[in-house]
Parts: structure tokens; C-alpha cells; sequence
């Protein structure tokens, strides 16, 4: 689904991750971690084509992002739902217009006021707040605003950087839950998080693995977890 | 490229929804109107003083085209006998249509300006002149000057070619500089819409980058600018032009005295023209938009 073999990414002269070779299986459950700078978010754009490798080959979905054309990076982005600890949405639009924006890119408008939405709404809880504007959102609000916005073509990839970040213990499970659920249904799931207890809670509910960047480079990491 | 035919005619159809998710900007969108409808009321008179100048040139060089003057200047005794010749050479010439000389009466009103009503012809030197009308070949010139030279030594022929042809070509260079104005306006407006909707996408970058993040791709985000910055341009172009043809309609006319300041306008069709102006800046500010836009999404990571 999602392949990084040999990848190598240098910014301002300095290498940030190298050599670094992980498969995405469909389905599969992923927690990657490491300390603040070491290249976590880095990886993540690398995953959905945000950035290009320097050395090595990323492809996703079977296409090699480095050959693709704008265009069709846009359209690969549609089966990646991506949320980012620093969400950030169309603060002219209310919360609802923002989650069914990835539809409205698209041309799917007839689902836009659909059903679905309303459930997704209701599934992360915000059907109360759907017509407030992001600015008027607490940190954990954005926070599954901006899950229900990554999930709503339903994606075969949920991408998920530092996502709990902003939030208290409480919210964190809660977005946490939510991010088992989308597994359960089958979909690809990647946490990039330095929150450990996160990762112990997950454990307990779904069979992941946690990859650390350690030394510009990504490893399995083991029991100590 | 980011536009192909296929993107213009979805352009032109609209998307409710794409529409929304570049918020308003009210200060570019006053800016645009207004710089279009003016540069609009502008090119609105350009074009009339090009349309203008080309009736002028049209019509000086037809009317003058047609006519020629040859004056006699002889002694009094000869004059009238030089002026029956040269109407006879006149009359066998190919190419003129009719030749008269003027009256006593209407060369006293010719010289009426300068010598007042009074002036006794029968007594002094003036000379006679005679009104040529050419067919529409015309005649040939040299050929008649050698023929006068030879039968009518006190003959000059004027042709007006002397004075006309730059009157022709002054008219001719004023109506292409109206012309160049009106191009040169429009390249203004291409100008100011490449400003503005540089500054919009510039603005708009964090609007853009949640875009690409849930997988609108270029020209779906181009489109939301160009809609808007074409629009705006046709419908300011649509007011100048209307307020430009309102303004020349009502300039006072010069009636029956042909004049170029009181000639200043559209005749027939050419009222239609201006009408092309709406039409060609939302076609200039669609080109600007598009151009800025590939360039700025190119460089917005």
C-alpha cells in the first residue's frame, strides 16, 4: 500500500532520515515514534507524497510519487486521509463544510449534504457544533473535526500526526478509539506519536507496530514498549 | 498549462461549491471592478477616436481624391481664351468626369474672407480657376500637366496630392494609436488582474495548502481564482463600457459641419464594438488569472 525502500530525505544540507525501508501493509496498524525533531512528520508528507525522497523510492499505492504529476498526487491524496496536530481548516466555512471539503474537491456535491455526513458528525460527536466556524473549535474539537475530515471518502489510509497532541488524557482516548474503529473496518492506520502511554493504550485494543526513528533512521522497536 | 477547452467550459458553467472555498476578499474584488470598468471607459474612447480618424482618412482621401484645380494665370486679355483651351484639353482627357470654371461670383465669394465683397475681378490679375471631378480611376496627373504646358501655358495643375497625402497619413497613424491605446489599456487590465490575483493567492496560501491536503488538485484551486477574477473583470469591463458609450453618445454633435472633435464617436456598426470589450477583458483577466495561478501553485509547496 504504502512503501519507503532506501529512502534517504536532506533538507538545509543535513540529512534527516536515511536509508529508512517500511511496508504499509493494508490493514495494518502502525505507531511511529521517536523524539521531537528526529524526522516523525518528515516521514509522514514522505508517505503521502508532500515531499519527494532525495535518495530511495516511495511509492504508494503501486506508483512511484517521484514520476507522478500534481495532479495525480491530488488524486492519490483522496485515498489518504491525513490529520496533523497542527489542524488546519477553511475558517470561512463551518465545521461541517470543512469535514465534507475532501467531497467537494472531488465533484461527489450530492453527498456533501448527505446521510453519511451526518453520522460521521455524530460519530465524532460534533453534530452540535456543525455549523460554528473552526476559530470557534476547542483543541480537541479540531482535532476530530480534522478526523472526520481525513475519513469521509473513506480512505484506505488514515495517516495521523502527533493527533493527540493538543488534547487532555480523556480526549486522546477518545481520538484514539476512533483511529482503532477505522482499523477495525480495515484500513490502513499510521500514528506518528512521542506520547508512550498512547501507544501502551493502544496495544491493549489492537496488534500494532511501533516504528522509532532513532539516528535518522527507522527501526522496530521492541518490548521496552 | 493548468486550463485546457474542457476547464474553460466548466469555468463558464460555474461550480456553486468550488466557489466557496476561497473566502471573499473584499478589497481585491472592489479593486479589480473598479480597475476594469475604468480602463473599459477608457479603451471606450480610444476606440471612438480610432473609429473617428479612420472615417476621417476614409473621407479626406476620397473626397480630395476626386478633385483637382487648375488655375490660369494670364493676362487679362488671355485668360478667358486659356480657360476655354484648357476645358477643351479637359473634355479629352480619360479619367475626368467634368471640369467647370468658376464662376465671377463664386471666386469673389472664394476671396470674400480676405478682400471683402467688393473686389473688382474684371480689373485685377486673379487667377481663374477651374473644378476638376475624376471618375474613379482618376486621371493621370503628369500626362495632363504636359498636355496643359503645351496647349495652356498659364495653366498649373494642383491634383491636391501635395497637401492631401499628409492629411491621409496624419488621420491614418491617429486612428493606430487609438488602436495601440485600446491594446495597450488591456494590457493594463492584464497587468492589474496578474497583480491582484497574485496578492489573493499569496493571501489565500493557508486556504491552498488545506486544499492539497484532502486532494483538490491544481486546476480545481486555479478555477476558484480565475472564476472570480474573470467575472469581476467582465462585469467592471461591462459597466466602463456602458458609461463610456453613455458619455460619448451624449458629446454634442456638430451637425450638418463635419468636424473631428464633433465627429468624435461610433457611427452604424461600429456602436458594436465597444460591446467586444467585456467579452475581451474577462477573456484577458481568465489568461492572467490562469498564468498566475500555474506559476504561484507551482511554487506553493
Amino acid at each position: 500500500m504504502i512503501e519507503l525502500e532506501n529512502v534517504a530525505y536532506s533538507y538545509g544540507g543535513g540529512e534527516l532520515l536515511s536509508d529508512i525501508s517500511v511496508k504499509l501493509a493494508p490493514g495494518s496498524f502502525h505507531f511511529l515514534t521517536g523524539p521531537s525533531g528526529a524526522g516523525k512528520t518528515t516521514f509522514l508528507k514522505l508517505c503521502y507524497g508532500a515531499l519527494l525522497p532525495t535518495a530511495g523510492h516511495v511509492r504508494v499505492f503501486e506508483a512511484d510519487v517521484r514520476g507522478l504529476q500534481r495532479d495525480h498526487v491530488a488524486m492519490i491524496r483522496r485515498k489518504i486521509g491525513v490529520v496533523h496536530q497542527d489542524v488546519q481548516f477553511l475558517d470561512h466555512l463551518p465545521v461541517a463544510d470543512n469535514i465534507a471539503l475532501p467531497l467537494t474537491v472531488s465533484g461527489r456535491h450530492a453527498e456533501v449534504a448527505g446521510p453519511d455526513l451526518g453520522e460521521l458528525m455524530s460519530w465524532v460527536g460534533l453534530t452540535a457544533r456543525a455549523g460554528a466556524l473552526p476559530p470557534e473549535l476547542s483543541g480537541g474539537e479540531r482535532q476530530r473535526a480534522a478526523l472526520a475530515r481525513a475519513v469521509i471518502m473513506s480512505p484506505d489510509v488514515v495517516l495521523a500526526d502527533e493527533p493527540t497532541g493538543n488534547v487532555d488524557w480523556d480526549m486522546s482516548q477518545r481520538l484514539l478509539q476512533l483511529l482503532v474503529e477505522l482499523n477495525r473496518m480495515g484500513k490502513t492506520v499510521l500514528i506518528a506519536t512521542h506520547d508512550l502511554s498512547l501507544i501502551r493504550a493502544a496495544k491493549a485494543q489492537v496488534q500494532a507496530r511501533v516504528l522509532r526513528i532513532s539516528n535518522r533512521r527507522v527501526q522496530l522497536a521492541g518490548a521496552d514498549l | 498549462m493548468i486550463f485546457n477547452l474542457r476547464s474553460v467550459m466548466s469555468l463558464m458553467a460555474g461550480d456553486r461549491h468550488a466557489d466557496r472555498v476561497v473566502p471573499p476578499t473584499g478589497f481585491t474584488a472592489q479593486l479589480t471592478l473598479f480597475a476594469s470598468g475604468a480602463m473599459a471607459f477608457l479603451a471606450v474612447f480610444a476606440l471612438a477616436l480610432s473609429l473617428a480618424s479612420g472615417r476621417l482618412a476614409t473621407r479626406w482621401g476620397d473626397e480630395l481624391a476626386q478633385t483637382a484645380t487648375i488655375r490660369i494665370v494670364a493676362p487679362l486679355d488671355q485668360r478667358a481664351i486659356q480657360t476655354a483651351a484648357a476645358l477643351q484639353v479637359l473634355q479629352t482627357t480619360p479619367g475626368v468626369a467634368g471640369a467647370r470654371a468658376l464662376s465671377d461670383a463664386e471666386q469673389q465669394a472664394l476671396l470674400a474672407p480676405w478682400f471683402g465683397q467688393d473686389l473688382p475681378l474684371d480689373s485685377l490679375p486673379v487667377p481663374r480657376l477651374i473644378e476638376i471631378t475624376s471618375t474613379q480611376p482618376g486621371f493621370d496627373p503628369t500626362g495632363l500637366r504636359l498636355r496643359l504646358a503645351a496647349e495652356v501655358p498659364g495653366a498649373v495643375l494642383d491634383d491636391h496630392s501635395r497637401w492631401r497625402a499628409p492629411l491621409v497619413a496624419a488621420a491614418q497613424r491617429l486612428r493606430l494609436l487609438g488602436w495601440g491605446a485600446a491594446l495597450l489599456i488591456l494590457a493594463a487590465v492584464a497587468a492589474m488582474v496578474t497583480l491582484a490575483a497574485n496578492a489573493a493567492l499569496a493571501a489565500n496560501s493557508q486556504v491552498i495548502h488545506v486544499l492539497r491536503l484532502v486532494g483538490a488538485t491544481d486546476s480545481y484551486i486555479a478555477q476558484a481564482f480565475v472564476r472570480r477574477f474573470t467575472l469581476r473583470a467582465f462585469v467592471g469591463s461591462a459597466v466602463g463600457v456602458a458609461i463610456g458609450l453613455l458619455a460619448v453618445w451624449l458629446m454634442p454633435s456638430g451637425g450638418d459641419t463635419p468636424g473631428f472633435l464633433t465627429g468624435l464617436g461610433f457611427q452604424g456598426a461600429g456602436w458594436l464594438v465597444p460591446l467586444l470589450l467585456p467579452i475581451i477583458s474577462g477573456a484577458v483577466a481568465l489568461a492572467a488569472t490562469a498564468l498566475a495561478a500555474d506559476r504561484a501553485l507551482r511554487t506553493i509547496s
